[in-house]
C-alpha cells in the first residue's frame, strides 16, 4: 500500500441473495495506475463483486467510493449501471463476451463513445443537419477508435461484423470497446479465458501498458495464473465471498489459506506455488 | 413415430421407402374410419358402406407424396450444404453495398415518381399505389422500433390512430389545415409513444409485445366508446382534404381552385394524383430522416440496444432514454401517416385501426428484413398487392396471402433483404469514410 489515496475503496461490502451470502464483508482498496487481481475458486463471488461495483447489483450493505480526479468522491453503489460508466468512468467487460455481434468492430467502438457523440450531436439536431461541430466530434471518435484498434492489432477487421470473428479477437474487441469509454478504472472479468498462450502473453503486455503508460487502473478477475501472477501489483483472494488473503503476487503464492482454498486441506503440503498454474486452462468457467 | 421426424442426415433410398411405408401405414389407420367407412341413407335407415378403392388411392397418394417430399428435402439439403461449403472458401467479409440493391432502390424511386403520369387515367392504380405508400411509410416508422431498436411492438396502429384522430378533430372542430395539423399530430403521437414507453420499457421481448398489443386495443376501445370525443363507432366524417398551397381541389366556384388557377379542366383525378405525390414526398422524407438517424449516435445506440442491452449499460448508455426515443420517433412517424390517412379518406372510424393493421405493418417489417429500408418497400408491395391481385380468388385470397408469407419465411428467414449495411466504415476511400 502506497501513500497516495486509493482510487477506489470498497468498505464492508456485503451482497446477499436470499439465504446466500455471495459477498461477505469485503473491504478492498484499488490503487490508481496499478493492476489489482481478484482471484478465487469458482463461485467465490468475484463476478458478483464486479456487478456490485458497476451498478448492476445494489449491494445489501457497504460502500464503494471512487476518488474521481475531477468530480470528487462518487458513491458507486448509489449509481445506476450506465452512470457508473458515464460519470465515474468505471468500465467493465463481461465473462461471457457481450459485443454487439451484428455491428462492425468499428461501430462497436463508436457506440462506446455514445455519450460524447450524442452531446455533440445536440440530441441529433446538429447531427441531422450535419453541422461542423458534430462532424468534428465524429472524426475525433473515429480517430480514437482507430487508435485503439491499431494498438490491439484489430485494424484490418474494423469493418467486419464483431460476431463473425474468432473468440480471442472478440475478447480483445471487448477490451478495446471498454477503452473507448475513457476508463479511470477498467474491470476485466476473465479477459484471458479461452485465449491461447501467445494471445495471453500479448494480453499481459497490453495490461501492463495500460496501467503504466495510459494510467488506467485495472481490476482483474482471472483464473489464468500466468496472467494474474505476472501482471498484478496487488492480489486479493476471495473464497465463499470472503477475502481470505491480500498482498503481492509473491505473498499470495506462499499464503497457506490460499493454497488450502485452491487445493483443499490434504493436498496443501504438496503444493508448490507454480502448481497453481495448472488450474487455469481446464477451468470450466473459462468456456462460459 | 421417430421415422416421421425429418432426419438431419440425408437418407438412402431404402430408408426413404421405409419412412414412406410408415407414413402410409398411419394414413391407412386414419383412413379406415374416415375414408374406408361411410354412412349411406338407405330407405330412412343409416347403413355403413365401405369404400376400399378410395382408401387404397388415399394411402397410395400418401406413400408417393411422402417419398417425393423426402427426396425433395434431401436434394435441397444437399444443395444447401454444397453452397455453404463453397461460401466458406469465398471471402465474406467487408462486402460493400450490392450495386444491384442501390439500382433497385433508384429504379423504385423512378417508377414511383412516373407512375401517376403513366396511369393518369387509371384511378385504381394510383389509389392502390397510394395505399402501398402509406404502408411503406408505416413500415419505415415501425422499422425504427422493431427493426433498429429491437422492441417488439404489436400495437403500432394506436399511433396511426392517434395521428388520424388528432387531425380529424383539429380540422373538424377547430378548422385547422393539413399542414398546420401535421406537426402537432406528430407531436401528440410521439407523446403517446412516450406515455406507452415510460412504464413498459423495463419489459422485454414477449412481455413488451403483450403490453403494446393491449395498448393498441385500449386506444381503439377508447375511440369506440368515448362518443363525445371521437364520435364512437360512427367515427369522424367530412374531414377536409389537403389543399395545394391553399388551392382546393373543387369544381370551379367563386374562390380560385387548383384547376382554375392553373387553367386546367376540373378533374377528380387531380386530387388523387396530388394525394399520391403528397404521400410519396412524406414517405421519402421519412426514409431520409430514418436513414440519417440510423447513422447518428442515437441510431447506433438503437441498434446496440437491440444487440445487447446490458453491454449498452456498461458503456454508459442510458438504455431507457434510448428506447423511449425509438418509441417516440416511431410513434411520430406513425402519427404523420395517420394524418395523411385521415386527410385522404375524409372519414375515419375505429374500424380502420384494428389489430389486423398492426399485424400487417409488423409483417411488412419482418418480411422486408428487420432494419432494411428497401426491404420494407418490397414487403409492402407484396402484402398490399397480393390481396388486391387475389380478388379474383375471392375467399381463397387470404389463404394465398398466408402461403406467400410462409414461403418468404422459408426461402429467406431473415426477410427479403437481411443484409445489414454498416453505419460507417473505416475503409471506404483509403482511410476516412
Amino acid at each position: 500500500m502506497s501513500a497516495p489515496p486509493p482510487l477506489l475503496s470498497v468498505e464492508r461490502l456485503t451482497m446477499r441473495f436470499g439465504g446466500l451470502l455471495a459477498i461477505d464483508d469485503l473491504s478492498l482498496d484499488v490503487a490508481a495506475r496499478k493492476i489489482t487481481g481478484v482471484i478465487g475458486p469458482n463461485g467465490a463471488g468475484k463476478t458478483t463483486f464486479f456487478n456490485c461495483l458497476t451498478g448492476f447489483y445494489k449491494p445489501t450493505v457497504g460502500s464503494v467510493r471512487l476518488n474521481h480526479p475531477q468530480r470528487g468522491v462518487l458513491r458507486l453503489e448509489q449509481l445506476a449501471s450506465h452512470q457508473v460508466a458515464r460519470s465515474a468512468q468505471v468500465v467493465r467487460t463481461f465473462q461471457n463476451i457481450r459485443l454487439f455481434p451484428q455491428m462492425t468492430v468499428l461501430e462497436n467502438l463508436i457506440v462506446a463513445q455514445h455519450n460524447a457523440l450524442q452531446h455533440a450531436s445536440r440530441f441529433s439536431l446538429a447531427g441531422l443537419l450535419g453541422l461542423p461541430g458534430y462532424r468534428r466530434a465524429e472524426a475525433a471518435a473515429m480517430d480514437k477508435a482507430v487508435g485503439w484498434l491499431q494498438r490491439l492489432g484489430l485494424l484490418d477487421k474494423a469493418d467486419t461484423a464483431a460476431g463473425a470473428l474468432p473468440y480471442g479477437m472478440q475478447r480483445r474487441i471487448e477490451i478495446a470497446r471498454a477503452l473507448c469509454v475513457d476508463p479511470l478504472l477498467l474491470c476485466l472479468d476473465e479477459p484471458a479465458a479461452g485465449l491461447n498462450p501467445r494471445e495471453s502473453s500479448e494480453l499481459n503486455e497490453l495490461l501492463k501498458h495500460l496501467a503504466s503508460v495510459e494510467g488506467i487502473a485495472i481490476l482483474l478477475i482471472e483464473h489464468d495464473m500466468s496472467v494474474v501472477m505476472n501482471v498484478s501489483d496487488h492480489i486479493c483472494v476471495l473464497n465463499y465471498g470472503r477475502k481470505i488473503a491480500e498482498g503481492t503476487p509473491a505473498d499470495i503464492q506462499k499464503d497457506p489459506n490460499v493454497i488450502k482454498a485452491y487445493l483443499g486441506e490434504e493436498d496443501a503440503d504438496e503444493l508448490r506455488a507454480d502448481e497453481m498454474r495448472t488450474d487455469a486452462p481446464t477451468d470450466p468457467e473459462a468456456v462460459r | 413415430m421417430a421415422a416421421l421426424v425429418l432426419a438431419q442426415h440425408s437418407t438412402s433410398p431404402a430408408e426413404r421407402l421405409k419412412d414412406a411405408a410408415a407414413v402410409a401405414f398411419i394414413a391407412l389407420l386414419l383412413g379406415i374410419p374416415m375414408i374406408g367407412l361411410t354412412t349411406v341413407d338407405q330407405g330412412g335407415a343409416l347403413r355403413i358402406a365401405t369404400r376400399w378403392p378410395t382408401l387404397c388411392i388415399f394411402v397410395g397418394v400418401c406413400f408417393a407424396g411422402r417419398l417425393l417430399l423426402r427426396y425433395a428435402i434431401d436434394r435441397l439439403r444437399a444443395r444447401k450444404q454444397a453452397r455453404e461449403r463453397s461460401a466458406v472458401s469465398a471471402p465474406t467479409v467487408d462486402q460493400a453495398t450490392s450495386p444491384l440493391l442501390t439500382w433497385i432502390g433508384w429504379a423504385a424511386l423512378g417508377i414511383s415518381v412516373a407512375l401517376p403520369m403513366l396511369f393518369s387515367e387509371n384511378r385504381y392504380v394510383v389509389d392502390t399505389a397510394t395505399t402501398v405508400l402509406i404502408y411503406v411509410m408505416l413500415g419505415w416508422g415501425l422499422n425504427v422500433v422493431v427493426g433498429l431498436a429491437g422492441l417488439l411492438d404489436l400495437g403500432y396502429v394506436a399511433f396511426y390512430a392517434v395521428g388520424a384522430y388528432t387531425y380529424g378533430l383539429l380540422s373538424t372542430q377547430f378548422g385547422w389545415g393539413f399542414w398546420q395539423a401535421l406537426p402537432l399530430a406528430g407531436a401528440v403521437a410521439a407523446s403517446f409513444g412516450i406515455l406507452l414507453g415510460w412504464p413498459t420499457l423495463r419489459l422485454r421481448g414477449d412481455y413488451l409485445a403483450i403490453v403494446t398489443l393491449g395498448f393498441g386495443e385500449i386506444i381503439r376501445i377508447i375511440l369506440v366508446n368515448w362518443t363525445e370525443l371521437s364520435g364512437g363507432p360512427n367515427g369522424i366524417a367530412s374531414i377536409p382534404r389537403p389543399s395545394f398551397f391553399g388551392l382546393p381541389f373543387k369544381p370551379p366556384g367563386d374562390d380560385p381552385t387548383f384547376a382554375s388557377f392553373f387553367g386546367l379542366e376540373f378533374s377528380t383525378n387531380h386530387r388523387i394524383v396530388f394525394l399520391y405525390y403528397l404521400i410519396l414526398a412524406l414517405a421519402l422524407l421519412t426514409n431520409l430522416f430514418v436513414s440519417r438517424m440510423r447513422k447518428l449516435p442515437i441510431g447506433r445506440a438503437w441498434e446496440a440496444i437491440r444487440e445487447d442491452e446490458i453491454a449498452c449499460k456498461a458503456m454508459g448508455i442510458n438504455a431507457r432514454n434510448v428506447k423511449l426515443s425509438a418509441f417516440a420517433i416511431g410513434a411520430m412517424l406513425g402519427g404523420f401517416a395517420g394524418v395523411f390517412f385521415a386527410a385522404r379518406q375524409g372519414f375515419i372510424s375505429p374500424e380502420s385501426f384494428t389489430f389486423n393493421e398492426s399485424a400487417i405493418i409488423l409483417a411488412i417489417v419482418v418480411l422486408g428484413g428487420m432494419g432494411s429500408q428497401l426491404g420494407v418497400v418490397l414487403a409492402s408491395l407484396v402484402l398490399v398487392l397480393l390481396p388486391e391481385l387475389g380478388r379474383d380468388f375471392a375467399e381463397y385470397r387470404m389463404l394465398l396471402f398466408g402461403a406467400a408469407m410462409i414461403l418468404i419465411m422459408i426461402w429467406k428467414p431473415g426477410g427479403i433483404l437481411s443484409h445489414r449495411e454498416p453505419t460507417l466504415r473505416y475503409r471506404a476511400d483509403g482511410g476516412r469514410r
